[in-house]
């Protein structure tokens, strides 16, 4: 009997967050019709998308492998600028363009798969500290590589350079009449068409909670949970602990490409320095706010903190500093045992339903 | 479940091993260490710890604090890697393997320190241990392929068999962190046995056990021997349990074994005396 | 020739990434925890000694000392007000509240300050000239590298004799067991972090010598690159981070003078991994395995 209250805790929790995102998508697109929802809100659910797959991501690394990274935002990186090149490459072959995104975002997934395991294959020999120190060196490398980054395209295909001298430009590719700049160095990508839409965020935030949530609740997911808790204990029950650890970084990773890429493909301009260290911070953030292992607080999380500061917008200059206060306040609240014991008193406890 | 069990070789007797029981004799050792060896930085925490342990027999490691007892399970299971010594699984050596290749071959155990998964409900505890047993990849379980339904109604089924040794099918759906300690201990015995090992090694199964509950596990152990037909291993503190069930003891100081034998042996052996108790003052 | 400049400005640069690391490893070896704040110490630094030099009048090392007690006081403050009620929080907690601490102190200095860089002066002015002019050394060159040496030399002689000293490596082993020997744990964790601020202000005022632009977030990568340092060096000791920070300092100036100025920060965090993938606990760090 218990038994099956029990699992339905945690299914019944798993529902309501595809639940509460459909709903959400659903009230939003009605809103829409309705001619509803303000210029600057219309103009952060793609972003808001990006974000919530990111922090959602994140999460399986941080709250379920249990392992810092302040690097997440390299795969984004990789996965918006391989995704811009790929949509820009195929504008020609491709003219439908759902179509266009959709295969670009798998190519920015793939790319960031790639770079996952480059990264992952050093990094995840490491422990605690060492390992984050790791993935934030990581994450500025793969800034500055995309930052030299110069891409253009012609009737011959692809050409591809790297400015490490400092004097490489556009012009140094030597693109025939019929070609294009698709990434201009520390410039960033420019003149992308934004082909990406809120029903491509929507449905690649389905996918990913799909991704994760089944993850977490398989033989793969028990054992990545297992190496948090117990990382001998795991090994000695023959799980192999590299294989895991490097299975939820790729999968961590490979939703994070895909996100950069819906990202990329929604601004004409975007330079590579937008994907640094306060990316991967801010992202983390969500991921800590929203409860560690916790996937429905991700998505709540990053969408709440996303948009207050766009709602503190009235305070101007003060915004990021209230933004900062609060962030401080809210840690200090959610772990001191005197707040935590007022808390407790005052909302009747309730046990808890995991992930 | 299928055991491993390959009788074309017989048993060679090692020399000044004399602790197999008879019925193991005419097959080969499930365990062989030879020369076994430890350094930490110098420091020697085992030497020359050869032992042959029969495969159904239940053996016992005893010794003073410090002796090196836990050192040797590390060892076995590799958790530490060997500075000298072959470990001969079945007869397989199990060199350059780790840990989870150890588990993988045959040895499962429990932790001094109780390791579970505090966090992780009871069965998912027990289907950790049947982790390998599972047969489905990253795809299956996401994409949930029929091979997941399947195989994850296997594993259950299997989780509660295994939980009910102990009675504890109960206690399924609570987080192991949650456990009364007699019931950690005894999940740890579970999910070891999990992974269909040939040899069990307990460390300290019974420590924090008043005499009733250990007087109940003396009874599983030889349940579980019986049941599985495996060989157990196990570092004891208390010498009732030891002398009660082990067929053969080996007793390590200093991290050398300075006695090996049955239990009447052992326990009558001056040099153990000794170690326990300290050398007696002449006159 | 042109080698040994860049060599000596590595160095200096170095000693500014040493001088900032030694405070990065001290605070980490006691409260164990990634203090994403200490690079923005710096900047406050950096701005307090600029406005004594620019409003007050006052001569350069007069706001060397100014900036250093205004730092101290920074770090007493944000150490008793933020971290110290999450001592018994999860790590990630706290590193959250150190992101935020850091957010408020670059947004404060942007509300004070503006955004427009400050042009800021060196405390030392003029250069010697060796081999008949073709190989020039700022004094601030010379001056960072010698307040480096000094500050090295006086803090492991601290750790290592003083009362104060031996009760902070106390803290760092165990904190508990320090506590039940009568170390007062509380104000040695207060004391490491005031020690640690008022090196990030030395280190704020020599980084603005060196190279004279001040923002906002003039520190949050000298920050970064400084705990970089101490974990090269292997975190938690003071040789260690003298050493990686001068060793991280002659990378980044050699990347840049030979390889690309682009990449120099990708080559110097590809040193860092390199390192730590050879010796996981950095250069002179020592490896602890876990115990089973």
């Amino acid at each position: 009997m218990n038994k099956i209250k029990h699992l339905s805790v945690t299914r019944k929790i798993d529902y309501a967050t595809y639940a509460g995102v459909i709903l959400a998508f659903a009230a939003v697109t009605i809103l829409q019709r309705l001619d509803m929802v303000s210029r600057s809100m219309e103009g952060m659910l793609i972003p808001i998308c990006c974000y919530v797959v990111m922090a959602v991501s994140l999460n399986l690394t941080v709250g379920i492998l249990g392992e810092l990274s302040l690097g997440h935002a390299g795969f984004m990186s990789v996965g918006a600028f391989s995704g811009v090149i790929a949509a820009m490459s195929l504008r020609d072959m491709l003219p439908s363009e759902p179509l266009r995104l959709a295969v670009s975002m798998v190519v920015g997934a793939l790319f960031a798969v790639v770079a996952s395991f480059v990264v992952g294959i050093p990094v995840l020999r490491l422990r605690g500290d060492y390992l984050a120190i790791v993935t934030l060196a990581f994450g500025e490398i793969i800034k500055e590589i995309m930052n030299c980054l110069i891409v253009g395209f012609d009737s011959k295909g692809l050409h591809i350079a790297l400015n490490i001298s400092g004097t490489v430009t556009i012009d140094s590719l030597g693109l025939d009449e019929t070609g294009y700049a698709i990434i201009k160095g520390a410039q960033g990508a420019t003149g992308t068409d934004k082909i990406a839409t809120f029903t491509a965020g929507f449905i690649l935030v389905m996918i990913t909670l799909v991704v994760v949530l089944n993850l977490v609740r398989s033989r793969a997911g028990r054992a990545i949970l297992a190496i948090r808790d117990n990382r001998i204990a795991a090994e000695s029950v023959g799980i192999n602990i590299t294989k895991y650890k490097m299975m939820a970084f790729v999968t961590s990773a490979a939703l994070a490409g895909a996100a950069g890429t819906l990202y990329g493909l929604n601004y004409s301009n975007m330079a590579a320095a937008k994907f640094d260290f306060n990316t991967s911070i801010l992202v983390l953030v969500f991921v800590v706010l929203g409860g560690l292992g916790r996937i429905w607080g991700s998505v709540i999380a990053a969408v709440v903190l996303y948009v207050l500061p766009e709602a503190l917008r009235e305070f101007a200059d003060y915004r990021m500093l209230v933004y900062a206060i609060v962030l401080i306040l809210v840690m200090l609240a959610t772990n001191t045992p005197a707040v935590r014991s007022m808390v407790g008193k005052m909302i009747p406890r309730r046990s808890k339903g995991g992930a | 479940m299928a055991k491993r069990f390959s009788p074309e070789t017989k048993m060679v007797p090692f020399p000044s091993n004399a602790i197999v029981p008879e019925r193991d004799m005419d097959s080969r050792p499930i365990l062989e260490a030879r020369n076994l060896g430890i350094d930490f930085g110098g420091l020697t925490a085992v030497e020359d710890f050869n032992v042959v342990v029969g495969r159904t027999e239940i053996c016992g490691l005893i010794g003073p604090n410090g002796a090196g007892k836990t050192t040797v399970f590390n060892l076995l299971t590799k958790v530490y890697q060997p500075t000298r010594g072959t470990i001969l699984l079945d007869g397989r050596d199990t060199y350059g393997m780790n840990t989870s290749q150890v588990s993988s071959a045959g040895i499962a155990r429990t932790f001094q320190n109780i390791r579970l998964f505090d966090n992780l409900t009871v069965e998912d505890n027990v289907k950790l241990g049947l982790h390998n047993e599972i047969k489905y990849g990253m795809l299956g379980g996401i994409l949930r392929m029929p091979g997941y339904w399947k195989q994850e109604k296997i594993a259950h089924q299997r989780a509660l068999e295994l939980l009910s040794i102990f009675d504890m099918q109960d206690m399924a759906d609570q987080k192991a962190g949650s456990l009364p300690y007699g019931a950690q201990r005894r999940l740890e015995i579970v999910r070891a046995l999990g992974t269909n090992p040939s040899l069990l090694l307990l460390d300290e199964p019974a420590a924090g056990m008043n005499p009733s509950e250990t007087a109940e596990l003396m009874e599983n152990i030889i349940k579980i021997r019986d049941m599985f037909q495996i060989a157990i291993m196990l570092i004891e503190h208390d010498m009732n349990l030891v002398m009660g069930i082990c067929e053969g003891i080996a007793v390590l100081n200093f991290g050398r074994i300075i006695a090996k034998g049955t239990p009447a042996e052992v326990q009558s052996n001056p040099a153990v005396i000794e170690a326990y108790l300290g050398k007696k003052k002449e006159g | 020739m042109e080698f040994l400049s860049y060599l000596i400005s590595g160095i200096s640069l170095g000693s500014i990434y040493a001088i900032i690391a030694l405070g990065y490893t001290m605070v980490y070896g006691i409260a164990k925890m990634l203090n994403f704040a200490h690079g923005d110490v710096i900047m406050v630094g950096g701005y307090i000694s600029f406005c004594v030099v620019t409003y007050l009048g006052l001569p350069g090392w007069l706001s060397v000392v100014v900036a250093m007690l205004v730092c101290t006081a920074l770090g007493i403050l944000i150490e008793g007000l933020a971290y110290k009620p999450l001592r018994q929080a999860p790590s990630l907690a706290v590193l959250i509240t150190a992101i935020g601490v850091s957010y408020f102190l670059q947004n404060s200095a942007l509300l004070i300050w503006g955004a427009s860089p400050k042009v800021y002066t060196p405390i030392v002015s003029g250069q010697i000239e060796m081999f008949g002019g073709s190989l020039k050394i700022s004094w601030v060159t010379v001056v960072t590298v010698v307040i480096c040496f000094i500050i090295a030399v006086g803090l492991t002689s601290f750790i290592s004799k003083s009362r104060m000293g031996k009760a902070m490596r106390a803290c760092s082993e165990d904190k508990g067991a320090a506590q039940l020997m009568g170390i007062n744990v509380n104000r040695t964790i207060s004391t490491t972090f005031a020690i640690g601020s008022a090196l990030a202000a030395v280190a704020g005022v020599l980084l603005c010598s060196f190279s004279p632009s001040l923002m906002p977030t003039t520190g949050s990568m000298p920050g970064i690159k400084a705990f970089t340092a101490a974990v090269f060096g292997g975190i938690g000791s003071i040789p260690g981070a003298f050493l990686g920070g001068i060793l991280l300092g002659i990378i980044e100036s050699l990347a840049k003078a030979y390889i690309s100025t682009q990449l120099s920060n990708a080559i110097l965090f590809a040193v860092l991994i390199i390192v730590l993938l050879v010796r996981p606990a950095g250069l002179l760090g020592k490896y602890v395995p876990e115990k089973v």
